[in-house]
């Protein structure tokens, strides 16, 4: 039986500052992340990097010495009270989710993040001097050859071969690219023209050289072979997914991450198609992301040829033939999984009969309905820098500016929903533990990461609590013990620890 | 395209589980615009500087 796909989404958010002179995007980004820390939050916790060895189970009294100088060394970082991380990252503004259990609740977050944006944003263009802005993009490139990340994670069993993981989720990375790509103007691969591609499906798959390996800044990887947990390392592998695009559709950061934790669950379980390996996989993810009019077909190790909705058919079919025998309680339950389910049945159908019926739920093909009108009216070529500007602008998340947010894109959220999320941790994961406690008792906590919090009682020693169980620590398990304890202190008498 | 017909479509559920279909994107028709209205509105916000816009758009890579 398959581990329960606990996920996240982690992105990198393109930042420009307008007027600024010699533009420097780490101090931007320091700014954006600054800007909410002292204007939104009632205090700044840091990050706390010893992290980086989860196998490393600290319980009890423990000596804390190396973390302030570690800390030190590292660029703004912040954890909020929704369980999220807010941080600079080489020169984005970062903002991971917290652990989610399902695609609905995640997708919840991920719009919070966007929100938490641009509250941000706002903020720090009211500290700004006249004239001088901070813009904020949610895309992966910068049409100059400059990619950015929107990564997704997976809570996979450490039990399954990898080698199987590898062989059994790139075909499907390869292949839902048509569901879920942003879509991007020309190409940034090297040696292609607008002439040649002039529309593509994804804003990442010109970045990719690799088919498995450990970068992700350079030679990226379609499977990437990152290792870190933040749990349990003996149980859990937690599958880091950098061939994605940022949507700015719900629609599909919902199907997403809702049809890839199936994928993955069905890997778990043995159960995924076998027979889809692509012959060439870095060459053919391009090939996908350029056929916009979804033609061509691929040849298979095995001497066969499909095409991406060929082999998401048979993804699809496998996950139903999975669901009978599994249900869907590893993806959150019947309603969700359904719910995933029937939507995958229906983008596939759309993308092969009538792919335009998908304009207001999938990026690329809103903004290809969108550019050629533009094209039209203004008759332009697709290498025009006006084609370009509106190819920006579809991911600018100011609000009088941004153009994804004013074409009746579908919604998964509700607004209460995302305001609720901005403050407050999804009650099903460990985040639940790290937000309140967050929240409640700011000023005895030291710092926080993924599996742990390191609490300042006064006298005592610096104690870190783990969590490296993704699922305890819920609202289940703790709330009532967190609304009882008065203080930190108390909590950690009760804990144990 | 021989292969792809040969792949049989499995058919939906959705018979089964309309009742559970959860809010998810069930707003969305109330917000779809005629393509004239949107372009419209599209050139009232778009950057005047275009050109410039973009050339000074310059990311650092990352992850």
């Amino acid at each position: 039986m398959a581990v329960h796909k606990v996920l996240g989404i982690e992105t990198e958010f393109g930042i420009l500052h307008r007027n600024d002179g010699e533009s420097n995007p780490v101090a931007a980004s320091s700014m954006i992340i600054n800007a909410y820390v002292n204007g939104f939050l009632e205090r700044r916790i840091g990050w706390d990097f010893e992290d980086e060895h989860p196998g490393v189970d600290a319980r009890g009294f423990n000596e804390f010495d190396a973390l302030a100088p570690e800390i030190e060394t590292h660029l703004v970082n912040a954890v909020l009270t929704n369980g999220a991380r807010y941080y600079v990252d080489h020169a984005h503004p970062e903002l991971s989710t917290p652990e989610c259990t399902d695609a609905k609740q995640c997708t919840i977050y991920d719009r919070a993040a966007e929100e938490i944006l641009i509250r941000s944003m706002e903020k720090a263009n009211e500290l700004l001097p006249d004239g001088e802005e901070l813009v904020i993009h949610k895309n992966n490139s910068d049409g100059k050859g400059n990619s950015y990340g929107c990564h997704e994670n997976y809570l996979v069993d450490r039990a399954v071969p990898f080698g199987r993981i590898v062989q059994q989720i790139m075909p499907f990375f390869i292949s839902r690219q048509i569901f879920c790509g942003a879509g991007k103007i020309g190409s940034e691969a090297p040696g292609l023209t607008h002439a040649e591609v002039p529309f593509q499906i994804t804003q990442r798959a010109d970045f990719f050289e690799e088919e498995v390996g450990l970068e992700t800044t350079l030679k990226r990887p379609i499977v990437n072979t990152r290792d870190e947990p933040h749990a349990d390392s003996k149980k859990y592998r937690r599958l880091h997914v950098i061939v994605g695009d940022a949507n700015m559709s719900e629609v599909q950061t919902y199907l997403k991450l809702g049809t890839t934790a199936i994928v993955l669950a069905m890997i778990d379980d043995d159960m995924a198609p076998n027979d889809c390996a692509f012959e060439t996989p870095v060459k053919t993810l391009r090939e996908v992301s350029y056929d916009i009019d979804l033609e061509m077909s691929h040849r298979l190790l095995n001497g066969q040829r499909a095409s991406a909705l060929d082999v998401l058919w048979a993804y699809y079919a496998a996950a139903q033939l999975w669901s009978d025998r599994y249900g869907f309680e590893v993806v959150g339950g019947d309603d969700i999984g359904n719910d995933i389910l029937r939507q995958w049945h229906d983008v596939l159908s759309a993308l092969e009969s009538d792919p335009d019926s998908l304009t207001d739920s999938i990026d690329w093909i809103a903004k290809r309905r969108l550019y050629k009108g533009f094209q039209e009216r203004h008759d332009l070529e697709w290498s025009d820098p006006r084609m370009a500007a509106l190819d920006l602008q579809y991911h600018d998340l100011r609000p009088d500016k941004g153009l994804a947010r004013r074409i009746g894109l579908a919604r998964v959220s509700t607004d209460e929903q995302v305001n609720n999320a901005i403050g407050s941790p999804p009650p099903t994961t460990r985040a639940y533990f790290r937000g309140r406690c967050l929240e409640r008792y700011p000023d005895a906590i030291v710092a926080a990461n993924w599996d742990s919090m390191v609490f300042d009682v006064g006298s005592d020693p610096l104690r870190r609590v783990p969590m490296l169980e993704p699922l305890r620590g819920t609202e289940v398990h703790v709330a009532s013990l967190l609304d009882e304890c008065e203080d930190a202190a108390e909590l950690l008498r009760r804990l144990g620890t | 395209m021989a292969e792809r017909e040969q792949r049989r479509r499995p058919s939906s559920r959705s018979d089964e589980s309309d009742a559970e279909e959860i809010d998810a994107a069930n707003t969305g028709e109330e917000l779809k615009a005629e393509l004239d209205d949107l372009l419209d509105e599209i050139d009232g916000v778009l950057e005047s500087n275009a050109e410039e816009f973009v050339k000074n758009y310059v990311q650092k890579g990352g992850e």
